[in-house]
């Protein structure tokens, strides 16, 4: 865990209450894809946990989603504001059990930290396929940025209004896969869970106090043992979950 | 050069800078950012006879200046925090500990604190009978002043390290309870545990936290727990750990004029991991500002003319 400031270079809605925020400062305190950075904004007690979209050593991609007050706080921050990040936080995806053919599944704001995940897999000379899950067609975010780093993008809404219409696992049938990563909601991660046929990783969400395993306030139980989702998740593996 | 030394029953902390129980886990989270061993001293995280997850998720609520916590006492058990934690936490603190007791019975308070007022690493006990966050435990030994009594008794029976006992504010008369202690034998006081405090939530009308309500605590609640350490001080002789919303050097000061010995630092190390040690380096900046040149000469200073 590292705390730094960073100054806000731009933001901009992407979609529906998705607003892509990019940032300039040291990210050396981030060490793995899916980890997140826990915000403090002025007027807010606790911080913002908000998941890593992208990262090089001195720039920071965030997409969040506009939820509540803190978030359209944020959102409201202008170019050159500063802000008080803590990063480095939670574990992250582990790459090593991709094989060569990963599926990345992201659904609505859990689309965002599959994108440095896709980006490090495919450098890594894998060959992975991403499917987005949307509501809507305005809900629709980063398909052409996937496609850019060379993955096969499948996108659904679940009211058919663009792409295949239904839910994520709707475009899983019929798809050869080595492993799978996801994040997304609850009711999304029990159907991924069920339809999956291979092992995986699930990156979880639970309001938080600290978000670097201080105050046991994110804890969750599963096959290994009471985790807590900021400090030893928020990815937790298939065989791990309790639901 | 100021002097930051201040003493609990003996016990010489090079600064009266402690971090709350429950918010500090066993250190080592911490010490990934700054050498802890600049601290007072530190509360770890409570302990019970047995393991416990805790209470359900959400456990935590966000307030204007503070925090709600339901976490529930989780911890891994006397025995597991005696032969795991302890030895870890050794190796990232090399000063006395204080060690947070939780308990549901009375037998089960005084075998926890038999067991650990053994480790050598433990320099004071700390009994938290004022957890709002579990039912039968903790809290209903806090607001009735014979059961307070009855645990600190039980306690010392079985125990040779100071006992500090830390009170609830949720009652009506906070002073009684902490005589009732003191009388029974303890060596200290540390107040304020939280307040049972409640969020619900527009969207879904329904509370935020799973267990309904939990312990409010941060900047909020700091003029409550200054008055009631102060009102504290008029009536006990034993030393007061003051604690509830302490984020600053300032802070810190208001809460020793107002009867506290030391003080312990919560919610705020949640939001900024560093402040503890931030509070530290501040801490002789402000008292050469307010003409002081020994922290222990100002402890209660405010009941003085």
């Amino acid at each position: 865990m590292k705390q730094e400031i960073f100054k806000i270079k731009s933001q901009q809605t992407i979609a529906n209450d998705i607003v892509k925020m990019e940032l300039e400062g040291n990210t050396d305190g981030i060490t793995a894809s899916g980890q997140f950075v826990n915000i403090k904004l002025d007027g807010f007690y606790l911080r913002r946990p908000i998941s890593v979209c992208d990262y090089d050593k001195n720039s920071l991609t965030l997409i969040y989603k506009i939820v509540g007050e803190g978030t359209l706080a944020m959102s409201k921050y202008e170019e050159g504001a500063e802000l008080d990040i803590l990063m480095g936080l939670g574990n992250g995806y582990d790459l090593s059990k991709s094989g060569d053919a990963p599926l990345l599944i992201g659904g609505g704001v859990g689309v965002p930290p599959m994108y440095n995940l896709c980006k490090k897999l495919v450098s890594e000379g894998k060959k992975p396929t991403v499917i987005l899950g949307f509501n809507s067609k305005c809900d629709v975010f980063y398909e052409n940025e996937f496609a850019a780093l060379g993955a096969k993008v499948l996108v659904t809404t679940a009211d058919g209004s663009y792409g295949i219409k239904g839910f994520v696992t709707d475009a899983m049938d019929g798809l050869d896969y080595t492993y799978f990563y996801t994040c997304g909601p609850e009711p999304m991660f029990k159907a991924v869970y069920n339809a999956s046929k291979t092992s995986g990783q699930f990156s979880f969400e639970e309001r938080m106090g600290c978000g670097f395993g201080a105050c046991m306030g994110c804890s969750c139980k599963t096959k290994y043992g009471n985790k807590r989702i900021c400090k030893d998740g928020p990815v937790l593996e298939k065989e791990e979950i309790i639901w | 050069m100021v002097n930051t030394k201040v003493t609990l029953s003996g016990i010489v902390l090079d600064n009266p800078i402690i971090p709350a129980s429950g918010t500090f886990g066993y250190g080592y989270e911490y010490a990934e950012l700054y050498d802890i061993n600049c601290l007072g001293s530190f509360s770890f995280k409570g302990t019970t006879a047995e393991p416990r997850f805790g209470n359900p998720t959400p456990r935590i609520a966000e307030c204007p200046a503070g925090m709600i916590n339901s976490v529930g006492l989780q911890n891994p058990g006397v025995d597991k925090v005696i032969s795991e934690e302890l030895p870890k936490l050794k190796a990232c603190f090399n000063k006395p500990v204080i060690a947070n007791v939780g308990g549901f019975s009375l037998e089960e308070y005084a075998s926890t604190c038999e067991k650990l007022d053994k480790e050598e690493q433990v320099g004071i006990l700390e009994v938290n009978i004022s957890c709002p966050n579990v039912h039968n435990g903790g809290m209903s030994f806090g607001t009735d002043y014979k059961m307070a009594a009855e645990v600190t008794r039980k306690v010392k029976e079985v125990t040779t390290k100071p006992v500090y006992i830390k009170l609830s504010p949720n009652v009506t008369d906070i002073v009684s309870i902490a005589k009732a202690c003191e009388e029974a034998g303890a060596d200290g006081i540390s107040m304020i545990n939280t307040l049972l405090g409640m969020r619900i939530d527009l969207k879904t009308k329904k509370p935020v936290i799973a267990n309904k309500m939990g312990g409010f605590s941060g900047s909020a609640i700091m003029p409550v727990a200054l008055r009631m350490v102060y009102q504290v001080y008029e009536a006990v002789n034993i030393p007061i750990i003051g604690m509830g919303g302490i984020t600053t050097a300032k802070d810190v000061i208001e809460m020793m004029l107002a009867g506290a010995t030391a003080v312990q630092i919560g919610a705020a190390n949640l939001v900024n991991p560093y402040v503890c040690k931030e509070i530290i380096e501040t801490l002789p900046t402000e008292m050469a500002r307010y003409n002081i040149n020994s922290l222990e000469e100002i402890i209660g200073g405010a009941h003085n003319g």
